[in-house]
């Protein structure tokens, strides 16, 4: 049986990446696909301690946590097509109409 | 595990049902109904029915998931207040904003039930759902001026960076529970107590994480990048909404979390919100006297607030979470009462949203100028408003708590407040009228105006009674 600390490991560096394409891509649906990155390490940390507790929550969680991803989908990508719509960029160094 | 299946007990949600069917039969009834006034009177009506429902309804629930006690009835009861505050300014702006659907109320009040199920969590799943409610709503909310740039934006930003947090959130949640096999909070408290998990470094990691998710929420620095933008972008009423529902509804989860959960690792999350809460009063009450756009400042305004009433977290007991529920119940008054004058100068063709708009605003139209000015200096903290007594109990709890340096600084950022704040009033007052100012009244934002300026000036007045109410709510929730 593989440890479940290798299932951590795999999660924290998913969840790592995911941090850090976040942080350093500037177009907005790459941010998008990093934040959907960390949300996917988040369930396999929580698949792999429901496995190894013998407990149901984690399970549970990582249900509600696909739910509310795609529902998280569906306004971010809703937003990013409203603004498009005005301005047709998907770079968010361009969005500054907003300063001070 | 428990194999025989109970029907859960409906009476502690039921606050909480009603809202759901509320928000979506104001869903439907949009498709029918033609004047969106009648849309916001309902919304109120049907807020003022949870809100005459809430305080029946106590108890624990779901397994102990959800959990309505004092404490998250007055959180619930700052929610609705600034829930109808928030509509009564709207009806009139959403239509200068030519946005007028009535969607938006719907949105506001599944806002307001995502945080009412954050301050009733018992269980961090339930938080996770509440705050996800909350803040998908809030984010399309900032958006709904779908033809401007700004609101554009602001909506993408304030969705990039929540969603970012709330991954944090769910990464936390996940090493609790795989640390403790619990997302229960008073489960979680008992597991660190027995097995003595409170030196463990992938505990604090995930308290750290915590830190920077609720931070996000309640615009904390270093984590308040999104705030002074989306406030400025989102539409007024929204900001006025957002600045304090999502800020209060974060406070609440930090009290569970923090206060409960993690109660034996104090030592360590003290040390984190320390700095924090010096950096965010720092950074709030600095950037805001360079501010030129009233939204923005009050962005930064809001952004020192939430620094100030993280001393009564740090302070720890109880005492202290009074003084910080408390001033957040000030807060909603004196902050919307704020807002609401901004909208105020909001009218067709007329922005409004620069501190030069309000030169010599107390020639033209005195009495909003004095509203101005009652606000002003409740958020500054000067006697006999509000806000002064708001800011003395919050300052007296960390004193007590022993943390009397801490409350130096937050005095000194204080007085540094005054120059900001002050600086609109001596605008109204000092200068000579530069533009024509029309103000867009409206039946609704004269209620919320009257209501918010009396509460102000009666809270600052007789200030024992909410503080003893918040005691009093407070007073099983360490049990």
């Amino acid at each position: 049986m593989v440890p479940l600390q290798w299932y951590i490991w795999l999660a924290t560096a998913v969840f790592a990446i995911g941090v850090l394409g976040f942080l350093t891509r500037r177009n907005i649906i790459i941010m998008f696909m990093s934040i959907e990155l960390m949300l996917n390490a988040v369930n396999i940390s929580l698949v792999s301690f429901s496995h190894y507790l013998q407990d149901m929550r984690g399970q549970i969680l990582s249900l509600f946590v696909i739910t509310v991803a795609a529902a998280e989908a569906a306004i971010g990508l809703a937003i990013i097509i409203a603004l498009f719509r005005n301005k047709a960029t998907a770079h968010v160094d361009e969005m500054a109409e907003t300063k001070g | 595990m428990n194999p025989t299946l109970q029907f859960p007990q409906l009476g502690p949600v039921m606050p909480e049902i009603v809202m759901a069917c509320a928000a979506l039969i104001i869903l439907l009834l949009d498709l029918v109904m033609k004047r969106k006034e009648t849309v916001a009177f309902l919304s109120i009506v049907a807020t003022a029915i949870v809100t005459y429902i809430m305080f029946d309804a106590s108890g624990v629930t779901f397994g102990g998931m959800f959990v309505s006690d004092g404490y998250s009835m007055f959180f619930k009861f700052i929610f609705l207040l600034s829930l109808i505050l928030s509509i009564l300014i709207s009806v009139k702006y959403i239509k200068v904003e030519r946005v007028n659907f009535g969607e938006y109320y719907s949105l506001m009040l599944f806002a307001t039930l995502g945080m009412m199920i954050m301050a009733s969590a018992g269980d961090l799943i339930v938080l996770y759902l509440g705050l996800e409610l909350m803040a998908l709503s809030t984010y399309v909310l900032a958006g709904f001026i779908r033809y401007d740039k700004k609101s554009n934006e602001a909506a993408l930003k304030y969705f990039l960076l929540g969603a970012f947090a709330s991954a944090m959130l769910l990464f936390g949640i996940s090493l609790t529970y795989g640390l403790t096999g619990t997302t229960n909070i008073k489960a979680v408290a008992d597991y660190i107590a027995k097995n003595g998990l409170s030196a463990n470094p992938a505990l604090m990691f995930s308290v750290i994480l915590f830190t920077v998710a609720f931070g996000f929420k309640i615009a904390a620095a270093p984590f308040h990048m999104w705030a002074p933008d989306v406030y400025e972008g989102a539409p007024t009423s929204v900001t006025a909404f957002m600045s304090v529902g999502p800020k209060a509804a974060g406070f609440a989860a930090i009290g569970r979390v923090f206060l409960i959960a993690f109660a034996l690792l104090k030592v360590d999350w003290v040390q984190i919100l320390i700095p924090i809460a010096v950096i965010t009063m720092a950074t709030g009450n600095i950037l805001a006297i360079s501010q030129t756009n009233i939204k923005r400042m009050l962005a930064y305004s809001s952004i020192a607030h939430a620094g100030y009433a993280l001393l009564g977290i740090i302070a720890g007991n109880s005492e202290g979470l009074a003084s910080t529920m408390n001033y957040l119940l000030i807060y909603a008054f004196m902050n919307i009462g704020a807002f609401a004058v901004v909208i105020l100068l909001r009218s067709e063709g007329f922005k409004g949203d620069n501190i030069s708009d309000y030169e010599g605003l107390s020639k033209t139209h005195p009495l909003s100028a004095a509203l101005m000015l009652v606000f002003m200096f409740s958020l500054t903290g000067i006697p006999p408003t509000a806000g002064f007594m708001g800011k003395f109990y919050l300052f007296l709890a960390a004193v007590n708590a022993g943390y009397t340096w801490l409350v130096v600084v937050a005095v000194i950022f204080s007085a540094i407040s005054a120059y900001f704040y002050l600086r609109i009033v001596m605008y109204m007052y000092m200068k000579e009228p530069a533009t024509e100012v029309k103000l867009a009244t409206s039946p609704g934002i004269n209620l919320a105006l009257t209501l918010t300026v009396v509460a102000v000036l009666v809270i600052g007045v007789l200030p024992g009674k909410i503080i003893d109410l918040a005691k009093v709510a407070i007073s099983g929730f360490w049990a």
